[in-house]
C-alpha cells in the first residue's frame, strides 16, 4: 500500500516535470538550441506565484495564469533579445547563451529573495483526501492533473491546428516552411513564448506543494534535460510518458534507496541513456 | 608570432608582480589569476581547441583537490604528493566517462557533462572517507617545508607560474603539431572531420586526457594554498562555470585567452567579494552570467578575437 502512494505521488509530481519538459522540448524540437535556464525559469514562476499571493493576495485561479503570462513574456523576451542572436553563432555562443542567462537568473535571485527557502500555505487548496486508503493532497492532485490536462492540450494544439501545424512546419524544415508563407522567426517566438509558459503554469503548481529556493532551478533543469532526452528530442507525448516515468522513479528511489540519492539514480539513468541511446529512446533522429 | 616581445613583457610583468607590490592582497591576487588560468588553459584543450563545450570539469578539479587531502588525512602525505594520484585518478575518470560521452555532439555532450559532475557532487557529499558535506583539512601547521604551507602568497604565486608555463608550452608545441590541426577539424565539426580522415574519438579523448590531468592538478595546487575542501568548493557547478567563463572570456581555441581571462575576472571576483562581503558570491554570479552572455550574443571569440580584429584593422590602416 505504501508502495502504491509513492507511486501515485511521484505520478502526480512527475505530470508537472512533463508540463515544463513539454515547453523545453519544443523550443529543442523548434531549433535545436537547448534552453539551459528552463529550471530557472520555473524558479522564477515560482516565486512570481509566492509573491502573487503573499503581497497582492491572489489565490491560485489567478496565479497560475498570472505566472503564465509573465514566463510568456520572458520566453519572447529571451528569444528576441539572445536566441536568435547566438543560435547563428558557434556551438560556445549557443550553449553559453542560455547557461549564462541561468546564472543571472538565479543568483539574482539569490540576491533579491535571499538563500532563504520560503513556502505558500499548505491550505491553499483544500486539504488531503482520502481515496480508498490513499492519502493525496489536495494540492498535488491539483497539480497533476491540470499538469497533465495542459501538456495533453498542448500536444493537441500542435497536431490539430493551423497554428500548430506552422509551428511544426519551421521545426521540420525551416527553410521550406518560408516558402509556404510561414515566418520562421515568429514562429520560433512563438515557442519560445509557449514553453517558458509551461514553466510558467509548472512553477505555480509545485510552488503550492513544494518549497521555493533560488537554486531549485539546477535540479529542475538536469530533470528536464532527462525527460527529453528519454522522451526524445522535440516529442510532446514523449515528455509526458518520460516525465510520469521520471517522477515515479524518483519516488521509488527516494524511498527504497534515500532522499539524498533520488537525483543520483536520475542523472545515471539519464548518462546511461545518453551513452546507450543518444537520440532518446524514443526518438528518431 | 610577431608578437613574441609582447608576450615576454606579459610573462616578465607576471613573474615580476609579487616583487612590485607588499601588499598581500595584491600578492594573493597575483597567485588566484594565475590558479584560474592554469584550469582554464586547462578546460581550453578539451572545451576551446576541440570544441567540445565540458560544464563537468569541476569533476577533474575536484579529484586532485581530494586525492591531496585524502591521501593527507589516510596516510600522511604532503598534500603535493597527492597531485599525481589525483591526475591519475582524473585520467581514469576521463577514460571512463569521456569515451561514451564523446559520441554526444554539441548540446548533448554539455548536457551530459553537467549531470556527471551534479552526481559526483552529491556522491562525494555522502562518502564519510572523503569528509561527506563537511569536507577535508590539510595540515593545521606545515610539519616541513614539503607541506608547502607558506603565510606568504609569493612561493605560491611562482610555483603556479611555473606549472602555468609548462602548460603553455606544452599547448604551444600541440597547436603546432598533427593534433593542433586534427582539433581545429573536429572544432570545426564532427561529421566533416571524419570524413578527412581525423580519428575523431581518439585524439577527442587525447584532448580530454591532457586537460584532465592538468585541470586535476590545478585542484591539488588550490588545496595545497588554501588547506581545505568541501563538496561546493571542488566539485560546485560554478567551479566548472568558473574555467568555461575564464577561457571564453580571454578567447578560446586560443593560446593566452584563457591567461587573459583570468587576468581580468579574477580582480573583478576579488574586489566584488571584498567589497560585498559575504553576500559577494551572489553578486559575483550576478556579473559572470552577464559576462557570459554578453560574450555569446556579440563576441564569441572572446578579447583574443577584440584584439585580432583591432590589429589586423590597424595593420590595413598602415598598408
Amino acid at each position: 500500500m505504501i508502495l502504491l502512494q509513492v507511486v501515485v505521488s511521484g505520478l502526480l509530481m512527475g505530470a508537472v516535470y512533463a508540463l515544463f519538459s513539454s515547453g523545453l522540448t519544443l523550443i529543442w524540437g523548434m531549433m535545436n538550441v537547448v534552453n539551459f535556464a528552463h529550471g530557472d525559469f520555473v524558479m522564477l514562476a515560482m516565486y512570481a506565484a509566492f509573491f502573487a499571493f503573499t503581497l497582492l493576495h491572489l489565490g491560485p485561479a489567478f496565479f497560475i495564469p498570472g505566472a503564465a503570462a509573465v514566463l510568456f513574456v520572458l520566453g519572447v523576451v529571451v528569444y528576441l533579445g539572445l536566441v536568435r542572436h547566438v543560435a547563428r553563432g558557434p556551438m560556445l555562443a549557443q550553449i553559453l547563451g542560455t547557461f549564462g542567462l541561468a546564472l543571472v537568473l538565479r543568483y539574482a535571485a539569490f540576491w533579491a529573495f535571499t538563500a532563504n527557502f520560503v513556502s505558500l500555505p499548505d491550505n491553499l487548496v483544500g486539504g488531503t483526501f482520502d481515496i480508498g486508503g490513499l492519502r493525496i493532497e489536495a494540492s498535488r492532485l491539483l497539480g497533476g492533473v491540470l499538469a497533465l490536462a495542459i501538456t495533453l492540450g498542448m500536444h493537441l494544439v500542435l497536431t490539430r491546428t493551423m497554428l500548430g501545424s506552422r509551428i511544426l512546419a519551421v521545426a521540420e524544415d525551416r527553410n521550406a516552411a518560408m516558402l509556404m508563407g510561414i515566418r520562421p522567426d515568429r514562429m520560433q517566438a512563438l515557442a519560445w513564448g509557449v514553453g517558458a509558459a509551461s514553466t510558467g503554469v509548472a512553477g505555480a503548481l509545485i510552488a503550492m506543494f513544494f518549497y521555493i529556493s533560488p537554486t531549485v532551478g539546477e535540479s529542475l533543469s538536469l530533470i528536464a534535460f532527462v525527460v527529453v532526452c528519454l522522451g526524445g528530442f522535440g516529442s510532446v507525448p514523449g515528455a509526458l510518458v518520460a516525465g510520469l516515468g521520471i517522477g515515479v522513479i524518483e519516488a521509488l528511489s527516494a524511498y527504497l534507496i534515500g532522499a539524498v540519492y533520488q537525483d543520483v539514480v536520475v542523472y545515471a539513468l539519464f548518462l546511461l541513456v545518453l551513452w546507450v541511446r543518444p537520440q532518446g529512446l524514443m526518438g528518431t533522429a | 608570432m610577431k608578437q613574441w616581445p609582447l608576450v615576454l613583457l606579459g610573462f616578465v610583468a607576471i613573474a615580476a608582480w609579487p616583487l612590485l607590490t607588499d601588499d598581500v592582497f595584491l600578492q594573493r591576487l597575483g597567485a588566484l589569476v594565475l590558479l584560474a588560468a592554469i584550469s582554464a588553459s586547462a578546460w581550453n584543450l578539451i572545451g576551446g581547441y576541440a570544441g567540445q563545450v565540458s560544464i563537468g570539469h569541476s569533476v577533474y578539479f575536484g579529484a586532485g583537490a581530494y586525492a591531496s587531502l585524502v591521501l593527507y588525512t589516510q596516510l600522511g602525505w604532503p598534500p603535493i604528493a597527492g597531485a599525481p594520484v589525483g591526475m591519475l585518478v582524473a585520467m581514469a575518470l576521463a577514460a571512463v566517462v569521456g569515451t561514451p560521452t564523446f559520441r554526444l555532439r554539441g548540446h548533448y555532450f554539455s548536457m551530459a557533462t553537467i549531470a556527471a559532475a551534479e552526481l559526483a557532487r552529491i556522491l562525494v557529499a555522502n562518502w564519510k572517507l572523503l569528509g561527506a558535506a563537511v569536507g577535508l583539512m590539510g595540515p593545521p601547521v606545515p610539519r616541513s617545508v614539503v607541506d608547502l604551507s607558506f603565510i606568504s602568497p609569493v612561493p605560491y604565486h611562482y610555483l603556479f607560474l611555473a606549472v602555468l608555463v609548462v602548460l603553455l608550452g606544452l599547448t604551444w608545441q600541440m597547436q603546432r603539431s598533427r593534433m593542433g590541426y586534427y582539433l581545429a577539424a573536429i572544432r570545426g565539426g564532427d561529421r566533416a572531420a571524419r570524413s578527412l580522415g581525423v580519428p575523431v574519438l581518439r585524439y577527442k579523448l587525447y584532448a580530454l586526457l591532457l586537460s584532465a590531468a592538468f585541470t586535476s592538478l590545478a585542484g591539488s595546487l588550490y588545496v595545497v594554498m588554501v588547506g581545505f575542501i568541501d563538496p561546493d568548493s571542488a566539485l560546485g557547478i560554478l567551479i566548472s562555470v568558473k574555467m568555461v567563463i575564464v577561457a571564453a572570456l580571454g578567447g578560446s581555441g586560443t593560446l593566452f585567452g584563457p591567461l587573459i581571462g583570468a587576468i581580468i575576472l579574477v580582480p573583478l571576483e576579488e574586489t566584488t567579494n571584498a567589497v560585498f562581503g559575504g553576500s559577494g558570491t551572489g553578486v559575483t554570479y550576478i556579473v559572470y552570467g552577464a559576462i557570459i552572455v554578453l560574450i555569446a550574443r556579440f563576441r564569441p571569440g572572446g578579447v583574443a578575437d577584440l584584439w585580432r580584429s583591432i590589429t589586423v584593422r590597424m595593420a590595413r590602416r598602415a598598408a
